[in-house]
This record gives structure tokens, C-alpha cells and sequence, in this order.
């Protein structure tokens, strides 16, 4: 899919903002994906000239880091928290309660395209496990009645 | 008058409703037209308890917790604004035995303070670390770090003092501070309790670093799992900036130090200090070969400090009390404090700070309450995915570096996280190869292969395949990831995994045998 204008412009401003930054991939990346929600494989070309890097660079540190997408996810990001603080308070039974009650899997969007689902590994909420964030709400003690109402307002939003 | 309440910011509270409570309490004072003023403050840490709220009395704040949406209306007709008591009344906060147990050191203002109020923080002897230090050489720094006896708190427990003493000594123009914010580990939070809670003591630690090293750059480096000690770090950093404790000439020194907060973006493998310097570099996070260590080509090739949060937080208190002050806390070469981390299925969870020297039975049944679903805990990981597992045999076992290590345990970033009877260890020991095949950085073939490779090992034991074989290829697969891995990463994935094994074999469909427990 060919990038809109407005995103290549985007693009082309972010790349110049951190040009001269040292480290700069990092917060290129983050800069794109919090504008645009995802990194577009098509930004890695503009990158590679400005940055002199080569584009098998780009998509290799891309490719690396789990928080990096390279497509559009759903409206909404869900991440249930697999790690074992979670794993001793019952999260393996919320996970595959979610993953039902949205009819996907992990890494996958619902179809009306609202819900994203992502596994994370820890959230920092270790004393009130299991937990989840809803994009950048963290949910604590999650409970089934907890996910319908989260789902709920995700979906209205 | 107002009546001064305390409604805590921190993440996990505001994971079980603190916003909503606050907005609840605000809009309820105003139906009754009472004058209150409410502070956001940070946690106390004791999460069974959240949203945990506090009222300012004349015998000292009280507290009233955990706080439903539905309780607030009757908290009012018990005028709890007065610090009256209610059914939810937990009495004087400083009184509470869960925490007046605790030695709160790098953890003093924890909770007490809006972390973002660098008068709050001024106010609980803030700053008075990094004033000592700009009165001192350079080597007088480093020997009252060294003296202190503060060792890593990121889980590898190297001696802070010689780890700066070898940037000092490092001749270059350049030199950089890199604090570790990468809290990966389950089962911990107390990094960003201090990030979000009293951020003002890291950046003060930092400043302290860069003048003992001759450092004049500072990077955090934070998981992008989280965005709120993001926001209070950089509000934090800004305030600072403006009352020049960062920046040029700092306190009318010849000092100059700038600070700077970077998002990482979800590898756990970055938690390791050289991934995480390639990472900064803005590469992927490969794992580097040591030597040269980073304190002599660090970032950029540059001699560099990379300590972690707790590490770096408990420099300002050690600077203003004293070496000997902090040193006359813990046992052994274990000196001061470690902010535990109680967590998992436990009834009383949250954030203990404690001198070395206590048992895991105390933190687990005084502290901890024993479990959550009321069954027996069955064990315990400590110091996160790449411990080991400790059998209820072993949990007399003191909090000491030294002492877990005799038995192949790692007291890590100091998380603890307990199981009930109903964890099936053996899915314990493959979901420990599963986060490491996930994890991988890739570069050492034990850790990349190895992990998926036993992962189907354990599926074969499970399945009754060639039980004995497998166990035995088991162990050796464990021996090489220890022995051929360049990092922790690899090295001690199979802590976790023949713990497990050796002390829950049933679990694994093997007979339980003498040499096993």
C-alpha cells in the first residue's frame, strides 16, 4: 500500500527533526509509529538516504523491538501480561478468555477493527496481578466481569 | 479551612481506580461544599491496600483503604475529612506494622510526597546528597560509594564504587551516565515506583554519578511499558532544569550536567547494559563481548556508567548520611537495603524495603500474608524470569547475595514472586524457554536454538518419551546455555527450568528421587 501524502510528509519532517541526533532510530521510530500508529516499510528507503544506513539496517532494527509494528493495527491496543507474577494469579485462563470473547489471537485485530490483541511481558503491575493495558491505561486485579467492560468502551469509543 | 487529602498517582494505584476515586472524592466535596485540597502523592507501596487515601490530622496523615467508588458517599457521613474512623480506617499510615517494619531508605519519601514537587522533595532532605558531593574531589566520591559497600541493584550486585572508580580513572573528553530503566523482570516494580514516585532522587543520583566520574551526559533508558513514569520523569527533569540542579554550572559550580529520558521499545534483552547501550546507539540490541567493559568503551565508545534505578537512587542518601550510615544496614557483603518486591499470589503484595539479612518465610507469611487463594505456596522465583524456583524447604533462606548463591538462587533485582499448589512447575520451567526463544537476542546459538529446543525436551518428558534420555539431554542442554552464552540471558535460563526440575520432578511425570530434593 502506497504511503497518503500526509504520511510521507510526516515521515520527511521526523526525519530531519532527528537527523543530527545521536541514537536517532530510536526516537524516529517512536516519533512515526505514536504519529501514524504503525512504521511504514515504505519510510525505510527515505530513511536509509538521509540516515546512510542501509535499508536491510532499517528493517533489521525495525523488525527487532516487539513495540515496533509495521502495519496499521486496530483503534484500540490490548496487552494481557504472560509473565509469571501474572501466569500465579490465573492470567493463562483471561488470556484465552479474551482471545475468545474477541474471536482472535495474539497479534491479531478484530474484524470490526477495534481491538488489537499483543501478549507483553511484564507491566510493572506485578503487585496487582494479572494485569493488562488498554492502550496506555494499565488495568490491575483483571477479572472476566473487568475485560467485558473494557472491551465494552473500547468499542463504543 | 481545606482539609488536606492525599490521593496517590502511581501506576498501579491508578490501575485498581485512584483517578476515578479522585474525581469521585472531588465532585462529592463540592455536592457538600466542603473545602478540600487533594494532593496527588505516590504510593506507600502496600497494593492490597490501593487505592489507599490519606487525611492530614493533627497526630499525623491517617489512612483509609482499599477505596471503592461506592464507599465514597458513606466516607463523607463519617466525616473522614476529620480523619474520623469508617469501616476502610486503617488508622496513622506511619503506624501501619506493614510498614512501620520496613527500613525505607532509598524509599524514604515514597508515597509521603507529589512527586513532581521539587519542595516536597527539598523539603525531606533532597539535595542535601548532591551539596556534600559538589563540596568533594571526584575520589572522595567514589571512596564514600565504595565505603558504603553498594553493589548493583539491577541484579548483578557489582560493587557500584569500583564500577565508577574505573570510569573515573578512564582518561577521556567525553564520558556519559546511563541509568538502566529497563524493568523487565516479572514480579518487579520498584523502578518505577521510583521513577513515578520520587524522580526527583534518580536525577539527583545522576548528577551525583556525572560529578564523581566527570560525566557532563545523562540517558535513562525506559521500557515503553511505562508511559506514566515517562511523563513524571520528563516533567521532573524539566523542573529540575529550571532551578538549575541540571544544566550548566549547576548550584553556581563548575559542574554542568543534562539529562535526557529515552523510550525503549519492548526488548527485554535490553535490560542487559551492553544491548541496551547499542540500543541508545540506535541499533538493534545485540548483545556485546566483554571485555572491553562499558565503564572503558561504553556508549559511543566512550567510558560509561551504566547502573540501575535503585543503584542510582540510593547514591543521595549515602552521600548526605554517610557511607557508614548506609553500610551499618544488612549482613555479609550484603550492605544497606533492598527494596523487595512482593508480588504474584501473595494476600499482602507490594513494596518492602528491608536491610538484607531477612528470610523469604518472613517476607512471604509477615509481610506477604502467605497466598492470595489461601492454598500453600508451593514456591517462589526470585529476581525475576531468570531465577531460580525455591521449594518451601528453602524459604528459610536470608536475603543475602552470598547466601543465594550457595544455592543456585539469585537474589536479582530483588522481585518475588509466589505460586500456589496449583502451578504445574514443569509449564513453569518450558514457559522459561518460551520467554527466552521470544527473547533472544539471537547472537549465541545455545540461547537462541537451545531455548526452542527445550522446550521440546520438556514436551517429550512430559509426553513419557524416553524419560531418561531426555532428562539427562535436559541437563546438558542447561550446561551449555550456561556455559556457552555471552549474557545472563542464556547463562541462566536454565536456573529457572532445573530448579523445577530437580525440586518438583512429579510435576514433570518423573518419580520423585532422593538426589532430587
Amino acid at each position: 500500500m502506497a504511503l497518503s501524502s500526509l504520511q510521507s510528509g510526516k515521515i520527511a519532517v521526523y526525519i530531519q527533526e532527528y537527523q543530527d541526533k545521536p541514537g536517532a532510530l530510536l526516537p524516529l521510530m517512536h516519533a512515526i509509529q505514536d504519529d501514524l500508529g504503525f512504521v511504514p516499510e515504505e519510510s525505510y528507503k527515505p530513511i536509509s538516504k538521509a540516515y546512510n544506513l542501509s535499508v536491510a539496517e532499517i528493517h533489521g532494527f525495525v523488525t527487532f523491538y516487539h513495540h515496533f509494528r509495521t502495519h496499521l493495527p486496530g483503534k484500540n491496543i490490548l496487552q494481557i501480561c504472560r509473565a509469571e507474577s501474572c501466569q500465579a494469579m490465573g492470567s493463562e485462563k483471561l488470556e484465552n478468555y479474551c482471545q475468545e470473547k474477541l474471536g482472535i489471537d495474539y497479534h491479531q485485530t478484530t474484524k470490526d477493527n477495534s481491538i488489537t490483541l499483543e501478549p507483553v511481558y511484564c507491566l510493572g503491575n506485578c503487585a496487582c496481578s494479572p494485569a493488562m493495558m488498554m492502550n496506555e491505561e494499565v488495568i490491575g486485579r483483571v477479572t472476566p466481569e473487568k475485560i467485558d467492560q473494557i472491551i465494552k468502551e473500547a468499542r463504543e469509543s | 479551612m481545606s482539609y488536606k487529602i492525599f490521593i496517590p498517582r502511581d501506576s498501579s494505584a491508578l490501575s485498581l481506580g485512584a483517578d476515578k476515586v479522585y474525581k469521585e472524592i472531588l465532585s462529592e466535596s463540592k455536592k457538600r461544599d466542603i473545602n478540600i485540597e487533594i494532593i496527588r502523592n505516590g504510593s506507600r507501596g502496600l497494593f492490597w491496600l490501593e487505592p489507599m487515601i490519606e487525611v492530614e490530622t493533627s497526630k499525623g496523615r491517617v489512612a483509609y483503604g482499599p477505596i471503592n467508588i461506592s464507599d465514597i458517599n458513606s466516607l463523607f457521613d463519617s466525616e473522614f475529612f476529620l480523619g474520623k474512623k469508617h469501616n476502610l480506617f486503617l488508622g496513622i499510615t506511619e503506624e501501619i506494622k506493614w510498614l512501620k517494619n520496613q527500613e525505607r531508605l532509598t524509599y524514604a519519601r515514597v508515597g509521603i510526597t507529589d512527586p513532581v514537587s521539587i519542595e516536597d522533595y527539598e523539603g525531606l532532605d533532597g539535595f542535601k546528597g548532591l551539596k556534600n558531593a559538589l563540596k568533594l574531589s571526584p575520589e572522595k566520591i567514589v571512596q564514600e560509594v565504595a565505603d558504603s559497600g553498594l553493589r548493583g541493584r539491577g541484579g548483578a550486585a557489582f560493587p557500584t564504587g569500583i564500577k565508577w572508580k574505573t570510569v573515573l580513572d578512564a582518561p577521556s573528553e567525553k564520558k556519559y551516565i546511563v541509568c538502566n530503566a529497563d524493568e523487565g523482570d516479572s514480579g518487579t516494580f520498584s523502578d518505577r515506583m521510583i521513577m513515578e514516585n520520587d524522580p526527583f532522587v534518580l536525577i539527583e543520583g545522576m548528577i551525583i554519578a556525572g560529578l564523581a566520574v566527570g560525566a557532563d551526559q545523562g540517558y535513562i533508558y525506559l521500557r515503553s511499558e511505562y508511559p506514566h513514569a515517562q511523563k513524571i520523569l520528563n516533567e521532573a527533569i524539566s523542573i529540575a532544569l529550571e532551578k538549575n540542579y541540571l544544566g550548566k554550572n549547576i548550584l553556581g559550580s563548575d559542574f554542568s550536567f543534562s539529562l535526557e529520558v529515552t523510550r525503549a521499545a519492548g526488548a527485554y534483552i535490553c535490560g542487559e547494559e551492553t544491548s541496551l547501550l547499542e540500543s541508545l546507539e540506535g541499533k538493534r540490541g545485540m548483545v556485546r563481548y566483554k571485555p572491553p567493559l562499558p565503564a572503558i568503551e561504553g556508549l559511543y565508545g566512550k567510558p560509561t556508567v551504566v547502573n540501575n534505578v535503585i543503584s542510582l537512587a540510593t547514591i543521595p542518601i549515602i552521600m548526605d548520611k554517610g557511607a557508614n550510615f548506609y553500610a551499618n544496614y544488612g549482613m555479609g557483603r550484603s550492605k544497606g537495603t533492598l527494596p523487595i518486591q512482593l508480588a504474584g499470589n501473595l494476600k499482602q503484595t507490594g513494596l518492602v524495603e528491608k536491610a538484607f539479612g531477612i528470610s523469604l518465610r518472613e517476607l512471604l507469611y509477615d509481610f506477604g500474608g502467605g497466598s492470595a487463594t489461601g492454598k500453600p505456596i508451593k514456591a517462589v522465583q526470585v529476581g525475576g524470569p531468570l531465577g531460580a524456583f525455591l521449594p518451601k524447604e528453602q524459604f528459610d533462606t536470608p536475603l543475602d547475595y552470598e547466601k543465594f548463591s550457595e544455592i543456585n538462587a539469585v537474589v536479582g533485582h530483588g522481585g518475588i514472586v509466589a505460586f500456589d499448589e496449583s502451578v504445574d512447575m514443569s509449564k513453569m520451567a518450558r514457559y522459561s524457554f518460551e520467554f527466552c526463544a521470544i527473547e533472544s537476542c539471537g547472537k549465541c546459538t545455545p540461547c537462541r536454538i537451545g531455548s526452542t529446543r527445550g522446550m521440546e525436551v520438556i514436551d517429550k518428558i512430559k509426553t513419557g518419551v524416553d524419560q531418561e534420555k531426555n532428562v539427562s539431554l535436559l541437563r546438558d542442554l542447561g550446561d551449555t546455555m550456561v556455559n556457552g552464552s555471552l549474557c545472563a540471558m542464556g547463562g541462566m535460563t536454565p536456573f529457572p527450568v532445573i530448579s523445577a526440575l530437580n525440586f518438583f520432578p512429579e510435576d514433570f511425570g518423573l518419580e520423585k528421587t532422593e538426589t532430587s530434593a
